[in-house]
């Protein structure tokens, strides 16, 4: 058990904050949940009868540069963690925005990329392509929205002096549930996009 | 960054980040992170090109991202989500449901696999 475990909560039985296990708890079903649409975008690949396929419609340059700003979100959320735990409130406000205005150009990118495949003629019924397709990275989309949304919640909680180092677990838990949504894209992007 | 700032917190709270990795580290998981997506879209781009290196890295093209992926995947979560300093129970927690995942995803495909080589074959 690591030393930190019992240092800012009541005692549990299993020595880590109830509402970090609950999380974590979470996060185990949403891998289940997201193997579950990766399967059937697999299953589902290359069983068209009719096009757009995504040889003819994915733009790789556009999702790498979405890809880079998640990645860039992640180290951004943990160094706002790390400003929270010190008490170091300039270092928990610049990076948790940085963070929150990566999210937010990340979901612009998907909904101009979601745009332009159905001006292509790519809809969720035009083929098991795009049925699987916006299923999934549509489910993703809908995450990372939660997410940035949670995060501006946090944000303006730090804005009005109100996450203390000994709150900083509410932050904790929010860049959890962000770095999950980080490590799904990891597989997403080139499950998807690379291997197409 | 203010590292000093721990100095002046209440003792619970300077133990609760105590254990984690500092900013260095951060920044240098976030590089090799950055580094690791570059050659994944480097190896798809010389795959899908006509060279000797692009046929011959060609049919490994899918394992060698898996790899990369997996490589990422882990860092993330062992640094930015703190599994390598945060106990074995939320490992735990973390990676059975994700050997289930995988065990589905493998299952899933062999499945469908057979069902479109064998079965669809037969009619």
């Amino acid at each position: 058990m690591s030393d930190h475990a019992h240092a800012l909560h009541p005692p549990t039985s299993t020595g880590f904050e109830n509402r970090k296990v609950a999380i974590w708890t979470f996060i185990g079903s949403e891998c289940l949940f997201f193997a579950s649409l990766i399967s059937t975008y697999l299953i589902y690949k290359g069983k068209d009868t009719k096009g757009p396929t995504p040889d003819e419609i994915l733009q790789i340059p556009l999702v790498t540069v979405g890809t880079a700003l998640l990645l860039f979100s992640s180290l951004f959320v943990v160094l706002a963690l790390n400003g929270a735990q010190r008490g170091n409130r300039k270092a928990l406000i610049g990076w948790l925005a940085a963070t929150i205005i990566c999210g937010i150009f990340f979901v612009g990118m998907q909904v101009y990329e979601f745009q332009h495949f159905m001006h292509l003629g790519l809809k969720m019924q035009t083929n098991l392509f795009g049925a699987s397709f916006y299923t999934l990275t549509g489910f993703h989309g809908t995450h990372v929205t939660i997410g940035v949304i949670w995060l501006i919640t946090v944000f303006i909680t730090a804005l009005r002096g109100k996450l203390p180092p000994e709150r900083a677990m509410n932050l904790e838990i929010a860049a959890l549930y962000w770095h999950f949504v980080d490590v799904v894209w990891i597989v997403i992007f080139p499950v998807v996009y690379l291997m197409k | 960054m203010d590292t000093h700032a721990a100095n002046d917190l209440p003792a619970g709270a300077a133990a609760h980040g105590a254990s984690h990795p500092g900013p260095a580290v951060y920044f240098k998981i976030g590089l090799l992170l950055f580094v690791l997506t570059g050659l994944e879209v480097a190896a798809y781009e010389i795959a899908h090109r006509d060279s000797a290196f692009g046929a011959f890295l060609k049919p490994i093209v899918v394992p060698v991202l898996l790899i990369l992926s997996a490589g990422k995947f882990a860092l993330v979560a062992m640094y930015y989500m703190h599994l390598k300093q945060d106990g074995k129970l939320l490992s735990g927690l973390f990676v059975f449901p994700l050997i289930i995942a995988a065990i589905i995803i493998a299952a899933l495909i062999a499945l469908f696999i057979y069902h479109y080589t064998f079965q669809r074959g037969m009619l």
